[in-house]
């Protein structure tokens, strides 16, 4: 009752409610009899329509008078017991937020077992239990799918989980670190760095050489010096990338941000950033756990 | 309704003013035992309705009960069908069935249903049995009840209250096994391990069959049930009730059964009151048709069988129509009027509804399925240049074993599904599949696509199911 600044008006509230209840049982006691007039008859009102259709006036039958008495016990009841009178909160203290809060404690209590049965277990025993996998496909739907795409196929900026690829590692651990943590992922505007744009082009060609694709030889060559002195230094000399910093494999011919050439060059140009959220405080362990398998077990 | 049951004078002040309660407390009523050619048709109907309802709980079906209302699931077992949420319409078409039944029914033949297969007459019949059995009959119990109080009245009221609590209490536990499957819900009652809510149904139900049954009884009808209050507007002139031939045997009169009755002016009626005493609802049928009579035709049975004695043709109450009292029409003539319009307009509703209801009920595939696109993405590429939309096809096989279910998809020239596999979905559950669709967008206009998705068991081509999404190309 925090809209009431003032005791005053629980006790004003709780007084017409006691009177309105009160108010009841005398207006059906002293309206269960009246006083009938020598001659009067009972049993019709006198009206007549349609030369014989007359309307009667019946008693009720003396059960009915109970089952208003009841409901003036059931409401007596009903406000000793919950809150309802004023600020009264009743004798069983019920309220919606505790109500809640039992309906978690119960949930826990009928799900946790079956969550613990696999946090015992390590990733790759989860990953392979066909239970798991389904409790995990359902969890991956509900929190990872808006990005990662139904199928765990990614989309522009958001990783496949299924390509065995991997920007921070995929290992059990590191899978789990990203879900917990969440990850950041920035690459720098490499534009004044690398030069013009015909710069930017012999680089990506030397980067098209290392995953493989159709490239135009004199400007990789070009574009080799400026790859080991700027972009070297975090995808690696070989362009392995590296997943301690979540820069992105090269030799791969896997392109988060796009594999054309304009793509390419604007990630070169501008960078990229990516962002990850964190899901601790927000899953609980054992779900972490099963989705941590469930992506695990996607590229195996 | 030509002619209406005069009101009834409930009191009149004589002398000095007098204080009258406005309630009315209630009359209690001794029906006597009826024998009878309807009698024995509602012995039949309790005896039919109660082993169905007691025991239809206890059937097992495919090591599962054969009928059960699982409500925590939302799964609908009746025998070979599961019924899933989305059969709601099922139930739909069910309720407007019983409805028009209703209608039909009473305009045929008044309140067939009050009399002989409402669970309120069934459980009163059952109930009204047991006490005469240990109370004895009418005249036996009405003078039991004005003694004054002794240890046998209390023994005989103990063992009647104590047999019909047992009644009602296995009446609410059979309740509670159509929604809880009755063998573990007999398990937990031995054990004591009951749920809340498992008790307090049974328990509920069990003092409504109790309650109703064997103290509300003909209140139930008379102030309880809407039934009697609009069945006056389901009935017309041609609907056969229960009707006192007041033109055979009024005026009434005792008579010696030797005297010529006919010449001293009396009808056949011998005003024994035999038809008033059987009545459950505490009715006199021969003021005419009256709201109270729930048309069991226990009057008669009883009226029949004084005729009989007297040597009387029987009939003199007896299920008539208005009209026919009115006109003196012949069998045959009544059986014509039963074929109005009012009549032939519900059959005809009825048959059509009862038709297609079957009809839908026999084409429906133990399949369904829900294709929700993924939103976040509209499309990607891939690297061959192809490009790609996700779905998620929620698959919901309500049959109860597994199928293969193949998925396929048309509607854009050359369209991939991947995974190409059929997917095997076990019995009666429902699984989210994400399907991916590949398709090479050259010559393709960019924009949105309509397109099919085919669902269909891989052995039985027939289980199928065709649903429209989207496939957008940049």
């Amino acid at each position: 009752m925090s809209d009431f600044t003032h005791d005053g008006w629980s006790v004003y509230i709780a007084v017409i409610t006691i009177v309105s209840i009160l108010a009841c049982l005398v207006l059906l006691f002293s309206l269960s009899s009246r006083r009938v007039a020598p001659g009067e008859q009972m049993g019709t009102t006198g009206h007549v329509w349609d030369e014989d259709l007359a309307e009667g006036n019946y008693p009720l039958p003396r059960w009915w008078m109970w089952l208003f008495v009841i409901t003036v016990i059931f409401s007596v009841a009903y406000l000793a017991l919950y809150p309802g009178l004023g600020s009264y909160a009743g004798r069983y203290g019920w309220s919606s937020t505790g109500q809640y809060q039992e309906e978690q404690v119960q949930a826990v209590a009928a799900y946790g077992p079956v969550l613990d049965k696999f946090l015992k277990q390590d990733i790759k025993t989860v990953a392979a239990s066909p239970e798991a996998r389904q409790m995990g496909q359902r969890l991956f739907l509900n929190y990872c799918a808006q990005c990662h795409g139904s199928d765990a196929g990614g989309s522009r900026g958001f990783p496949s989980l299924k390509d065995r690829d991997w920007l921070y590692g995929g290992e059990p651990e590191a899978i789990r670190a990203s879900i917990m943590e969440g990850r950041n992922g920035t690459m720098p505007p490499m534009g004044a760095a690398v030069g013009g744009d015909d710069d930017v082009r012999d680089v990506m060609h030397y980067v098209f050489r290392l995953s493989g694709r159709a490239f135009d030889g004199i400007r990789a060559t070009r574009g080799k010096a400026k790859f080991d002195s700027v972009c070297a230094a975090c995808h690696t000399e070989k362009g392995t990338g590296n997943t301690q910093i979540g820069a992105p494999n090269l030799v791969d011919d896997i392109w988060l941000h796009g594999a054309s050439d304009a793509s390419i060059m604007e990630s070169i140009t501008k960078g990229r950033k990516g962002a990850m959220p964190a899901h601790k405080g927000f899953l609980d362990d054992g779900k972490v756990h099963l989705l941590t398998a469930y992506v695990y077990g996607l590229s195996q | 309704m030509a002619r209406a049951a005069p009101l009834k004078v409930i009191a009149a002040g004589e002398g000095s003013d007098v204080e009258s309660s406005l309630y009315e407390v209630r009359k209690k009523i001794y029906p006597r035992a009826v024998q009878g050619w309807f009698a024995r048709w509602r012995i039949a109907l309790v005896v039919a309705t109660q082993l169905l309802f007691y025991g239809l709980p206890w059937l097992t079906w495919n090591a599962r009960p054969a009928v059960l209302f699982d409500l925590a699931a939302r799964k609908f077992y009746i025998f070979n069908i599961v019924f899933w949420p989305q059969d709601f319409i099922f139930l739909t078409g069910l309720l407007v069935i019983s409805a028009l039944s209703l209608f039909l029914f009473t305009a045929v033949g008044g309140r067939l249903f009050c009399g002989y297969a409402c669970p309120q007459t069934v459980y009163t019949e059952i109930f009204m049995w047991i006490e005469r059995k240990v109370e004895g009959d009418r005249a036996q119990h009405m003078k039991r009840d004005g003694e004054s109080l002794n240890a046998r009245k209390v023994g005989r009221k103990a063992l009647k209250h104590g047999l019909w609590i047992a009644i009602g209490l296995w009446t609410g536990f059979t309740f509670v096994g159509y929604f809880t499957p009755v063998k573990i819900l007999f398990d937990e009652v031995l054990t004591r391990t009951l749920g809340p809510w498992e008790t307090f149904w049974i328990l509920f139900y069990g003092f409504a069959t109790y309650g109703n049954a064997g103290w509300m009884r003909e209140q139930v009808c008379k102030y309880m049930c809407p039934y009697a209050r609009f069945q006056s507007a389901m009935f017309d002139p041609d609907t056969l009730i229960i009707t006192y031939d007041a033109q055979r045997g009024d005026p009434r009169g005792s008579r010696s059964k030797t005297a010529d009755y006919k010449a001293t002016g009396l009808g056949d009626c011998v005003d024994c009151g035999i038809c008033v005493q059987v009545c459950p609802t505490g009715i006199d049928i021969r003021k005419g048709l009256q709201y109270e009579c729930i048309g069991c035709a226990a009057c008669v049975d009883s009226c029949n069988q004084v005729m009989d004695k007297m040597g009387y043709p029987r009939g003199l109450i007896r299920y008539s129509t208005e009209n026919a009292l009115k006109r003196g029409l012949t069998p045959r003539q009544l059986v014509k009027r039963v074929f109005r319009p009012r009549v032939l307009v519900y059959m005809a509703l009825l048959s059509v509804i009862v038709c297609t209801l079957l009809a839908t009920l026999y084409l429906r595939t133990p399949l369904k399925v829900d294709v929700i696109r993924d939103r976040a993405a509209l499309m990607r590429e891939t690297r061959d240049g192809k490009v790609e939309n996700v779905y998620r096809l929620q698959i919901m096989n309500t049959d109860e074993r597994l199928h293969n279910y193949v998925i396929k998809a048309s509607g854009l020239q050359g369209l991939q599904v991947v995974p190409a596999g059929p997917v095997a979905i076990a019995g009666a559950t429902t699984q989210s599949i994400a399907v991916t669709l590949q398709v090479d967008p050259a010559g393709i206009k960019p924009g949105s696509h309509n397109i099919m998705f085919h669902i269909e068991d891989k052995e039985q081509p027939s289980i199928r199911a065709d649903e429209k999404s989207r496939f957008f190309v940049k």
